[in-house]
């Protein structure tokens, strides 16, 4: 096996030379024909024609309290039902990401409609109607629903950051600055509300189980499956070649997993589950509500001295992971004297966990509007305000940057915005009914690279085949990875095959935290040079002077077919990735800067965004198609977290009360302008073999904030309770808002 | 969904005579049985029934039938050009996918969308009569501000009989014992008061077969919906109105209202303001202060009184713009 660590920057590759002409083109996605004929199984769609059975998930419809008993007799005798499924292996929810298992019922519900029981019927509709059949009785308890209340409160685990990062003497530095800013910012629950409900299918021989599920990360995915149903990981394969959507949600297994496998186990058939979308609201994850109040000490010419951000959030009982809204805060801006903190408020709502890009999605939110305001109180324009206080290293730990395009993403993006354009005075440019105003944030998302492996063979006639457990979440990872491997081994497109999705395949890093293309991507890398170097063994010349291009070797005056040097026998080699010393000797981010330009209805307080541009740099861009998709869907994502998004939990009883797509209202095509994305040229040779970084959560982070600062510049209202809906613009909207005939 | 028995009625008198609950676009209907909201123990496929054509009638109106869907009745030449408020409130409404299936009986019979009416297991007096309500004190950001009773705060969620109540619309019935009647459509939908489940003056077992619009009276005629999002979302506030000038003012207005109410809206008081007075911002204001006289709002929705006066006062305005 060729094992690469990053212990230090990577110098020319083959990337570089670009020999093939593939590396970076925006070619198209490689399984889309299958995607858009609906030859592309997701997991619900496996085992069509078989015999199978169905199951419905029963809710639990208190907010909290035990579980006396359950009465399924009704269930049971009801037509075409096989069995119902109670009990002490009844999940809570999803599992967290990474953990060993998902945390079970034992005999309590900790939040309003949590799962009860499973119905397997002979049919979808009867184990639907089984499940209106089970009753329970309970033993009611006081829930606690309200974050801002702060009844329980407690420290958070290690995950997925430390919660506490302090330097210097914050309080002294603030209460000795000539500029003292605090302000509270507060964002609502949110859901990753994918388009592919989570859902698996289970098959069980009596000895081994293969299930099909909507997974992120397979290799702990499988063992969470294992450690639900008490078998031993060996015994369990998990398949998850396609995926509708992830965002976090499904880096831990959902519930339907092992319920799906408890199911085929006990009525010996395959049996399916998709959760219904109430469900999926319901029994999943969500992103926690955050309350945070954001310090910053300066002085009147605007150089910032001093930082604090500090973030309640919330989880349930026995949950330690944390909405860490602080990621970026530790890196992104100056002042020696510095706090970054979390607490976890504990509620008894649904736990919550990852939902795309954790905690810049939520804490740029409040620390990029908090910047404008600083801009706004200073006299200063927000862009100067942000170059002034550019820091040069890691402000928490001095480690050198290994690459920071900050500035240069903002000029550019002011450049081709037209910032200077802007209203200078916040609520004096109007369109008729309409009061426009632009605004900008900047964007950073932390880049990790994950120990991953892949296997390429290449057959006889000289074609290459990628395989890896890897997923592919709608990121693009299939068409990249084939893309790496075209190029590294100089290969037409056509002539290189990805397999994804399969635990029996060589481990991967899966997908989650935008590490996905730098990890997998880089395993691929590796196992390129490994078969590179098979093919230079096999021709006896150095792998260094060996040129491949349109499946050929190209060694001095010789062009050898990689048919005729494999000689009728397949090479296989198996390529790994591991972090080294380069993740710690700097500190390594995608940087981007986001521009919104909006108008305010001024009779109604509607806003409308006319304008989103994001300039980004990420190191190398492996496909621009991909990549602006991705950015594309963080603007759109960025559109309803500033204006739409609120996942609302009823305080008296913790019903989740907006738990469908009608009420919970995520941007529809009306609500998204024309989208703009610019990716600069870079090379983060610290970052990975590929000298790429993390994009995918990127172009999420601070664009709700460019909106809520335009809506500041076109109406001089500041809301600092997201999302910004008309009723907290319309009290401060001008009275005379009639437009003259 | 609980079982159910299905029948599907070849002729309005044999589907009068099948009982059990109509469904035609089935938009609201099968969500909502899915959910066990409503538990119909038979429904009657009523799609077959000749039921679609929009005719003109002998009084210079139109008669709609009650399967033509929300698409076809907002593409009609003659309802674009004579009621071009009814086409843009319909297009206003769901998404293209829904309006194609969406009938407009069925519209006129949508069910609240008040979160605890869609929760069975949350208190709700229209769907269980006596359970109380769960969005008095809960999240009631999308309910009524006018005519609510203690025991239900729910809207109508319908933005087509928003346009067709200020068009003064009729609804043609047939009654199970066959006898037919015409209900002027702002006696069609009823307040909450005690009995929230009981939503109109339809008797069970009666079935819409038209909507009548009387000849239409011209004049400026405005839709505008006001919601959380630019488009597939319930109105927060909307207004119709049809607004006559002569010599500089008003000869008369019709307005009815959206997400107000659990029933669209009309009040003839707010009309009478306006009546043959010169429009000015003073007198819309005036006309609001009619409208919402009565206005309460019950916490997260206390916005939409404020809401509502600033949307009627400039719908006014554009109405009565340039006379």
């Amino acid at each position: 096996m060729n094992k690469h660590v990053m212990d230090k920057a990577i110098g020319e590759t083959r990337l570089d030379r670009n020999t093939q002409g593939i590396i970076g083109k925006g070619v198209d996605r490689y399984e889309g024909p299958l995607k858009v004929s609906g030859r592309a199984t997701y997991a619900y769609e496996n085992l069509a024609g078989e015999d199978v059975a169905y199951g419905f998930v029963v809710p639990a419809p208190i907010g909290r309290g035990a579980i006396k008993s359950v009465d399924t007799s009704k269930a049971e005798s009801a037509p075409g039902v096989l069995a119902v499924i109670s009990g002490d292996k009844i999940l809570r929810a999803s599992s967290q990401p990474m953990a060993p298992a998902a945390q079970t019922i034992d005999g309590e519900v900790f939040h309003y409609n949590q799962p009860l029981a499973i119905v397997i019927a002979e049919s979808f509709e009867a184990a639907r109607h089984a499940s209106h059949l089970v009753t329970a009785d309970y033993e009611p308890k006081q829930g606690r629903y309200d974050v801002k209340a702060r009844e329980t409160v407690r420290k958070p685990d290690a995950m997925p950051m430390e919660p506490v990062n302090e330097r210097g003497d914050f309080e002294k530095a603030f209460a000795e600055a000539e500029v003292q800013f605090d302000e509270t910012y507060t964002t609502p629950s949110y859901h990753a509300a994918a388009m592919e409900p989570h859902a698996s299918v289970a098959k069980w021989d009596g000895d081994r189980l293969t299930v099909w599920s909507s997974c992120q990360l397979l290799e702990t995915n499988v063992k969470q499956i294992a450690a639900g149903v008490g078998l031993d990981v060996s015994k369990v394969r998990l398949h998850s070649p396609y995926i509708g959507g992830g965002f976090g949600s499904k880096l831990g297994i959902g519930p339907d997993a092992v319920f799906a496998s408890l199911g085929a186990m006990t009525v010996g058939k395959p049996v399916k589950i998709a959760l219904t979308r109430q469900n999926v609201f319901q029994q999943t994850s969500r992103r926690g509500e955050t309350v945070q109040r954001v310090r910053f000490g300066a002085t009147k010419e605007g150089k910032i001295t001093c930082f604090a951000h500090e973030t309640d959030t919330t989880n349930s009982p026995g949950n330690g992971f944390f909405e860490p809204s602080g990621i970026s805060s530790v890196f992104l801006y100056p002042g020696k004297d510095r706090r970054i903190a979390h607490t976890i408020v504990e509620t008894d709502a649904l736990m919550t966990s990852a939902v795309r890009a954790p905690g810049e999605a939520t804490g740029m939110l409040a620390t990029e509007s908090a910047l404008d305001e600083l801009a706004d109180r200073l006299g200063i324009d927000p862009i100067d305000l942000r170059r002034m206080n550019e820091p040069k290293v890691n402000p928490q730990d001095d480690t050198p940057f290994s690459s920071r395009m900050l500035l240069e993403c903002i000029e550019e993006g002011a450049g081709r915005f037209g910032w200077g354009d802007r209203p200078q005075k916040p609520g004096t440019r109007r369109e008729g009914e309409w009061l426009i105003g632009m605004g900008m944030s900047s964007a950073s998302r932390k880049n990790s690279l994950m120990k991953s492996s892949a296997e390429i063979e290449m057959s006889p006639d000289g074609r290459a085949t990628v395989r890896t457990s890897m997923t592919d979440i709608g990121t693009g990872t299939y068409t990249i990875l084939q893309q790496i491997a075209a190029e590294m081994l100089g290969l037409p497109l056509d002539q290189v095959d990805v397999e994804l999705g399969d635990t029996a395949l060589p481990a991967s890093s899966g997908s989650g935290g935008s590490w996905g293309a730098n990890s997998a991507g880089s395993s691929v890398f590796v196992a390129a040079e490994a078969m590179i170097a098979e093919l230079a063994k096999r021709l006896d010349v150095d792998a260094e002077t060996l040129t491949l291009k349109d499946g050929h070797a190209i060694a001095g005056n010789r062009q050898i077919p990689f048919s005729e040097i494999l000689k009728g026998e397949a090479i296989t080699v198996l390529g790994q990735i591991e972090p080294g010393k380069t993740d710690e000797e700097t500190h390594q981010a995608s940087y981007g800067a986001h521009f919104a330009e909006v108008a305010v209805n001024v009779v109604t307080g509607e806003t409308r965004v006319r304008r989103l541009l994001t300039v980004g740099a990420a190191g190398r861009i492996l496909n621009h198609k991909t990549a602006t998709s991705q950015c594309y869907g963080g603007q759109i994502w960025g559109i309803g977290y500033a204006l739409e998004e609120e996942l609302v939990i009823d305080t008296r009883n913790g019903l989740m009360v907006n738990h469908d797509l009608a009420e919970y209202h995520v941007p529809v095509h009306a609500d998204v302008p024309k989208l703009d994305v610019v990716l600069l040229e870079e090379r983060d040779t610290h970052a990975s073999p590929l000298a790429g970084k993390g994009i995918g959560e990127l172009a999420i982070a601070g664009v709700g904030a460019a909106i809520n600062n335009a809506i500041y510049n076109a109406t001089g209202v500041r809301v600092r309770d997201y999302p910004v809906t008309m009723d907290k613009l319309l009290s401060q909207l001008p009275d005379d808002y009639l437009t003259a005939a | 969904m609980r079982p159910f028995e299905y029948a599907r009625a070849g002729e309005a008198s044999e589907a009068v005579s099948l009982g059990g609950r109509f469904i035609a676009g089935g938009t609201n209907l099968l969500d909502l049985m899915k959910l066990q909201v409503e538990t119909p123990d038979k429904l009657v496929d009523i799609t077959r029934l000749p039921m679609r054509d929009i005719e003109a009638t002998d009084d210079g109106g139109l008669r709609i039938g009650a399967l033509v869907t929300n698409s076809d009745l907002a593409a009609d030449k003659r309802v674009r050009d004579d009621y071009p408020v009814l086409s843009r409130a319909l297009l206003a409404g769901a998404s293209g996918q829904l309006r194609n299936k969406a009938t407009t009986g069925g519209n006129l019979l949508q069910r609240t969308r008040c979160g605890y009416f869609y929760e069975t297991s949350q208190p709700c007096n229209k769907r269980e009569p006596g359970s109380g309500c769960g969005a008095i004190g809960g999240f009631n950001r999308i309910h009524a501000i006018l005519g609510t009773s203690d025991k239900c705060i729910a809207t109508h969620p319908s933005d087509m009989a928003v346009a067709m109540q200020a068009l003064e619309a009729s609804v043609e019935t047939l009654k199970a014992d066959g006898s037919t009647r015409t209900i002027p459509l702002i006696e069609f939908h009823r307040l909450p008061g005690d009995t929230p489940e009981i939503e109109t003056v339809l008797e069970k077992g009666e079935l819409i077969t038209a909507v009548r619009l009387p000849k239409s009276l011209g004049g400026t005629q405005i839709y505008r919906k006001v919601r959380d999002r630019a488009s597939y979302a319930f109105a927060l506030v909307s207004v119709a109105a049809i607004v006559k000038m002569k010599g500089g003012e008003i000869e008369w207005a019709r307005l009815a209202f959206g997400g107000l109410a659990h029933k669209p809206w009309r009040d003839t008081a707010v009309e009478d303001v306006l009546k043959g007075q010169a429009p000015s911002r003073a007198l819309f204001d005036r006309a609001a202060d009619a409208l919402l006289a009565e206005a309460k709002g019950h916490g997260e929705n206390d916005f939409k009184i404020p809401l509502a006066r600033r949307t009627l006062v400039s719908v006014l305005a554009e109405a009565t713009q340039g006379a």
